[in-house]
């Protein structure tokens, strides 16, 4: 709590405290603590002195701010459909297989979120996932392999 | 069938010294750069078609003394990229077209909104943000650009909606009118462009709207980025110029075998191969906001069809009721005419749902669910039962 009750002001105070800094504030604290508990969403209500509804209101309305758990490596995979012609299905399975959890889950440690997304703009090298920021393209089951061993030894 | 060569500009990739042609703009009156823009015949690059010298003459004639320019850069229509591809090799150019807008109407402030999911692109555009500060300071304007990130929500794509996400709230579209060019951000007056039109407003200033405006049809003036995918040996970025009909597009990107075109990705036309010859791209025929995908006869329409309905159920906002339960019941209506729970004639249900939504939805969301519903359920009713 004490660490969060810092995190949030510090961002507060690089954001400022007006109703229009708390998108960039919770954006701040997903990028740090991966997803928005209660208690994180609390505070920054209580330090921009608006209601915990609102901010849960606003926080839910955007896919990326997430109030559910999210491990450190968010990886949404595209599912729209040029990546989803293009082999999407092969790629989850690999995820799946390789992370033993499914879409929507995360791992028991906490390090892999498995997610599926809307367009993320790179259809002309369909399949395409995010992981947290970085779009990773023209992706094929081994590449997907590759990719994530090398996100296993970065922990 | 006769293959003739579609004709390939380069504007908006186009090297250019920005320095010279803002001191031009900014030499120019308000009044002349409007002009300007007005005799090119410019319209929205971003898929709605507004011309741009009225967005910018209507916002130029409020008098207020804050005004904002707004970059809509929250490109997520499904099949569309070349804005992502716009900032990431001209980003430059793009604040050249955000200072010559705010030079028009008189604004000193701008905001680009970037969507989430192109925050890997910020710390480049940053730093070419820091030079063209130090420009427009040297040139002696005073303008400057601030950063406003998405957070993964199509929805604010949508101008009135990306008005409320600035303003820290969820992106949930307004009511029409007031317009933005009287109360926009903040309440106050703002254009709000895409990418690609500031862009090319910027290269209008440079050739002036003659050179510009033999480019293209009357109804659709110059080229336009073009972001194509699907079942192409060729997927990509392309710049063309506009008034081409879709069999010259699919002569030059199509495998052989493509059976559909869809125009304008989820919330645009779909195209089958009969109409190819008689439909023109531009806002004469099926407009776009640059997404052409492509598909060839091995592709089933039913899950083209099915995969844009799942998308509009997840990224309607849910405000206005047609929209909200409007996508749900189109979706659940197919999967069931698909499983054979319901008559066949239950398409005919449905089409006048998606024409209820189209009259009775919010925004352009709702409103435009329906073309893509109509014009592949008209045009490959069978897929879709059988």
């Amino acid at each position: 709590m004490y660490q969060l009750g810092n995190l949030v002001k510090e961002l507060s105070d690089k954001h400022g405290r007006a109703r229009d800094s708390l998108i960039p504030i919770l954006q701040g604290i997903v990028e740090r603590h991966n997803y928005l508990t209660d208690e994180a969403m609390v505070e920054v209500a209580k330090e921009l002195d608006i209601s915990a509804a609102e901010v849960y209101g606003t926080a839910s309305f955007y896919t990326f701010l997430d109030t559910t758990v999210r491990g450190k490596y968010v990886i949404r995979v595209c599912k729209t459909i040029t990546c989803s012609m293009k082999g999407k299905s092969e790629i989850i399975q690999t995820l799946e297989d390789m992370l033993k959890i499914r879409v929507g889950e995360t791992t028991s440690d906490r390090q892999f979120s498995l997610i599926e997304t809307n367009c993320i703009g790179w259809c002309h090298k369909a399949p395409a996932i995010l992981i947290n920021e970085m779009p990773y393209t023209e992706l094929t089951p081994e590449k997907v392999v590759e990719i994530i061993k090398g996100y296993m030894q970065k922990r | 069938m006769e293959k003739r060569g579609l004709n390939k500009v380069d504007l908006i990739f186009e090297k250019i010294d920005p320095k010279e042609v803002l001191t031009i703009a900014f030499k120019m009156s308000p009044a002349d750069i409007i002009q300007q823009v007005l005799d090119s015949g410019l319209k929205g690059r971003g898929g709605a078609g507004f011309p741009t010298g009225l967005k910018w003459k209507y916002t130029a004639a409020v008098k207020e003394p804050e005004k904002y320019v707004v970059c809509n850069a929250d490109e997520g229509e499904p099949g569309t990229f070349k804005d992502r591809e716009i900032l990431d090799r001209v980003a430059y150019k793009v604040y050249g077209g955000m200072a010559i807008a705010a030079r028009a109407i008189g604004a000193k402030k701008g905001i680009v909104y970037l969507r989430g999911e192109y925050k890997f692109l910020l710390p480049q555009l940053m730093m070419e943000l820091e030079k063209f500060h130090k420009l427009v300071k040297e040139i002696g304007y005073d303008f400057r650009i601030n950063f406003c990130m998405g957070s993964g929500a199509y929805i604010c794509g949508e101008e009135s909606a990306l008005f409320e996400s600035v303003e820290g709230g969820r992106g949930e579209p307004r009511n029409k009118p007031p317009y933005p060019t009287t109360s926009g951000v903040f309440g106050k007056p703002t254009s709000i462009n895409n990418v690609e039109t500031l862009v090319t407003s910027m290269m209008i200033i440079k050739h002036g709207p003659e050179s510009y405006s033999q480019l293209g049809t009357k109804d659709s003036r110059g080229s336009k980025v073009f972001s194509i995918s699907g079942d192409t040996p060729t997927p990509g970025i392309f710049e063309l110029e506009l008034g081409m009909s879709v069999q010259e597009f699919v002569n030059e990107f199509g495998d052989g075998d493509t059976k559909a075109v869809q125009v304008g990705g989820a919330s645009g036309f779909c195209v089958p191969r009969k109409r190819f010859e008689q439909t023109v791209i531009g806002f004469e025929g099926v407009p776009t906001g640059g997404s052409m995908k492509l598909f060839n006869s091995s592709r089933s329409m039913y899950n083209v069809l099915h995969n844009y309905l799942d998308f509009f159920a997840e990224e309607s906002c849910g405000q206005c009721t047609p929209c909200r339960v409007g996508c749900q019941q189109l979706l659940k209506g197919v999967e069931k005419v698909k499983k054979g729970e319901v008559k066949s004639t239950y398409l005919n249900e449905l089409v006048k749902l998606a024409d209820t939504m189209k009259v009775a939805s919010k925004c352009g969301l709702g409103q435009s669910v329906g073309n893509a519903f109509k014009t592949i359920v008209e045009n490959f009713r069978e897929e879709i039962i059988y």
